[in-house]
């Protein structure tokens, strides 16, 4: 699947930056995602332009000339050391595992094609990524850090949620994005308040 | 990201929660000056008793690791910025089924979890309080639910709950303060599929206003409620028992991270040490109450070990930290024909609790569950698809633009009490220099097969309601258990009244005193026991039995 169709065409969630579903607060907090996209403090040229190339597989944006940026993100997240409040057991700490984890899929793809991540095809990038996420991998890579858990607990699960804290992403899934003071004053099925997305069929009958 | 840098209840003032940048003044303590109570934490057990205690004419002095929120100008509508809500100190995680914590359980600053709860105001079933003597499983409270009882009604009394007129399980009852509100569509999937299959469901009691009350406005229904209210309709700790507790002169110290309970050679806490602008305090008290939930409690009391309490405080049968418990939730998701939207109004509106009143033989576990509806954000449901369902690539950006057909179900599944899944202090150090807790949990057999069989319930259910693709996930929810109480030192960490066994100025008050788990959110229980111990406190001085 290289398409991407959304029944969403028309929405905007940042048409509603001046109306009363946003407030100053919330309007300052997106402006500053939307225009203060950190550059590089953590990771190493070669880590963040490997994790670029990850990015366009788990999160690919063929369809926009702009990207939503995700790559800067995660690196401020590290700098930060920005944890979720917790490590699993058999997880080293949080900064630990991302370099780790980024290097040793580099060394993954050099040892099975001869070649660097971003010189194989789209296919086999997504083959590895596959590996990686089902520990089918070599060990000498990674020594006690699991793939498994690299990838599901941290790479994927923090692209995933960089994308979509995005009003881009937001658009494109019909959500209502901010909502105070003013929430929503119809509840039920298939009803919508002037202000929420409006399906593309339903647009067109 | 949320962030607070400085202490802002100080100098005699603490931020005014209903007011954008107002004050109310507050009575401040030295720390020389002997308090009659420090309570560490401001959640839904110390928050609740501060204000107890305090209108009762105590001196209090109230400490939380976390920032004074000011609701209506620091919560943005926005659930990767609202992240700095919950607690995110060092901590590790582990066991069969390790749990995850931070945002899934676990808050930090004034008013404790309450503040990103999603306001499931459940009393108990009866008979779990004797669930042992009168359903054959698990172990007995210490207190009756005759005991609770009022107490229930002080708390509901308290928080305004908005609930139906009738509400279909447990012992009747008076009308909720507030009336129910509209039940959204995520909502009715779940009563129209349970009215299908013939059983009862109902409108959910929620802590949030379905009319005004004093400053705060009726709820407008934004869905944000797992990450912050910033309109106070939220009846959290933070709006409701913080002001009365400053109102009736406690003292609430935020940005204070308490590191130890100080003891003294003849075995009585004396007060605790605690940071906070940048540097360590003393605070004398006459009594410590440890109010920092399951994890950060049983750590506290391990944390405190001295020459006289060597394995730690109140730890002479070695309970302190263990029979620790969740709630398993496994979800259940479909998608509708109808447009659902469940990103509007409370995540969770409706509820059946058909399986905590079901003693007959047809379940192969004992304990109980409950399963409300569910209201995901885009960021938590992506995730969810990603970790879970494996979807990545494009298919996982086409899978997200049926978001708004999304309906689910999830349990608030009882888990027992076993010995094994605890909480320790590993030699890791945090910011502080302070022992990092450890949790470990693992399922057991009867854990797995509730679950097993609230998974055919649920999808039963979504079915019924027109759902289809059903697919379900695993999560958990809510921290219990670690400092139990019980009527017998040899086997309980305090006593019926949160009392320590061992150190008789040292007392406990939030969910880590549950023995059980039962099958519905703990909080509103925390609540009434919290202000059942204000009562019990309050009467033991005028005994002089403190």
């Amino acid at each position: 699947m290289t398409e991407f169709r959304t029944p969403y065409l028309t929405y905007d969630v940042l048409d509603k930056w001046d109306t009363p579903s946003w407030n100053d607060q919330t309007r300052a907090a997106i402006k500053h995602r939307l225009e203060q996209v950190p550059t590089r403090q953590f990771l190493s040229e070669e880590q963040w332009s490997l994790l670029e190339d990850i990015v366009r597989r788990l999160i690919p944006q063929p369809d926009r000339e702009e990207p939503v940026p995700i790559v800067p993100w995660i690196d401020a997240m590290l700098y930060a050391n920005q944890t979720p409040g917790f490590r699993y057991a058999d997880m080293p700490p949080m900064q630990d595992a991302w370099r780790r984890g980024l290097d040793a899929i580099a060394a993954e793809a050099r040892n099975r094609h001869g070649m660097d991540f971003h010189e194989l095809s789209g296919a086999d990038q997504d083959a590895l990524l596959e590996d990686v996420q089902h520990n089918r991998v070599e060990s000498r890579y990674w020594g006690d850090l699991p793939a498994g858990g690299f990838f599901s607990h941290h790479l994927l699960k923090d692209v995933v949620g960089i994308y979509y804290s995005h009003p881009s992403a937001w658009s494109e899934i019909g959500f209502g994005g901010p909502a105070s003071p003013r929430g929503y004053a119809r509840l039920g099925f298939d009803e919508h308040d002037p202000w929420e997305a409006v399906e593309l069929d339903k647009a067109d009958a | 990201m949320l962030d607070v840098a400085e202490p802002r209840a100080v100098d005699g003032r603490a931020p005014d929660v209903f007011r954008a940048g107002k004050w109310v003044p507050m009575r401040c303590y030295s720390d020389e000056e002997e308090v009659d109570f420090a309570i560490v934490g401001t959640g839904a057990g110390g928050g609740t008793l501060a204000c107890k205690l305090a209108e009762a004419g105590f001196s209090v002095v109230a400490f939380d690791a976390g920032p004074f929120w000011r609701p209506l100008e620091d919560f943005v509508s926005d659930e990767r910025y609202q992240g700095g809500l919950y607690w995110t100190d060092k901590r590790i995680t582990g066991g069969a089924d390790p749990v995850e914590l931070g945002s899934n359980n676990s808050g930090r600053g004034v008013g404790g979890s309450t503040v990103h709860y999603t306001m499931i105001a459940l009393r108990w079933r009866p008979e779990w309080f004797q669930c042992k003597s009168r359903l054959g499983y698990g172990r007995d409270w210490p207190i009756s639910f005759d005991e609770l009882e009022p107490y229930y009604e002080e708390a509901e009394e308290a928080l305004k709950i908005s609930g139906p007129i009738s509400y279909p399980w447990g012992r009747r009852r008076k009308r909720y303060p507030y009336r129910a509100h509209p039940v959204n569509s995520a909502g009715l999937v779940l009563a129209r599929g349970c009215e299908k299959i013939g059983i009862n469901w109902s409108p959910i009691p929620l802590a949030t206003l379905s009319a005004p009350r004093g400053m705060a406005h009726p709820c407008v229904y934004r869905g944000f409620c797992a990450y912050g209210c910033s309109t106070n309709a939220k009846q959290s700790v933070l709006v409701t028992f913080i002001p009365r507790a400053i109102q009736a002169g406690a003292e609430i110290r935020d940005l204070a991270m308490v590191g130890r309970v100080e003891m003294s050679e003849r075995g009585r806490a004396t007060g605790v040490l605690y940071h906070r602008h940048g540097k360590w305090h003393r605070q004398q008290a006459r009594n410590v109450v440890v109010a920092g939930y399951a994890i950060e409690s049983p750590r506290l009391l391990l944390n405190s070990k001295c020459k006289q309490f060597p394995d730690g405080l109140a730890n002479e049968n070695g309970l302190v930290g263990t029979h620790i418990m969740i709630h398993s939730g496994p979800g259940v998701w479909g998608y509708m024909d109808e447009e659902v939207r469940c990103y509007r109004a409370p995540p969770c509106m409706a509820v059946t609790e058909h399986w905590n009143y079901d003693d007959s033989d047809k379940k192969d576990f004992t304990g109980g569950y409950a399963f409300m509806s569910q209201g995901p954000l885009p960021v938590g449901w992506a995730q969810d698809l990603a970790v879970q369902r494996n979807l990545w690539g494009m298919k996982l950006r086409q899978e997200m633009t049926r978001y708004n057909h999304v309906a689910g179900l999830r349990i608030v599944g009882e888990t027992e009490p076993r010995p094994n899944n605890r909480v320790e202090v590993a030699e890791e150090k945090d910011r502080f220099g302070l022992q990092i807790p450890r949790m470990t949990f693992s399922y057991s057999d009867n854990d797995k097969r509730l679950i097993e069989h609230s998974k055919g319930s649920m999808r039963a259910v979504l079915e019924a309601a027109g759902a289809k693709e059903l697919w379900d996930d695993v999560d958990t929810s809510h921290l219990m258990g670690g400092c139990r109480m019980g009527d017998d030192p040899k086997d309980s960490v305090v006593d019926r009244d949160g009392r320590s066994w061992s150190i008789p100025n040292l007392w406990i008050c939030d969910g880590s005193l549950f023995p059980t788990s039962g099958g519905v959110n703990p909080s509103l229980t925390i609540q009434a026991l919290a202000c059942r111990m204000g009562d019990r406190i309050s009467a033991m001085a005028k005994r002089g039995e403190l």
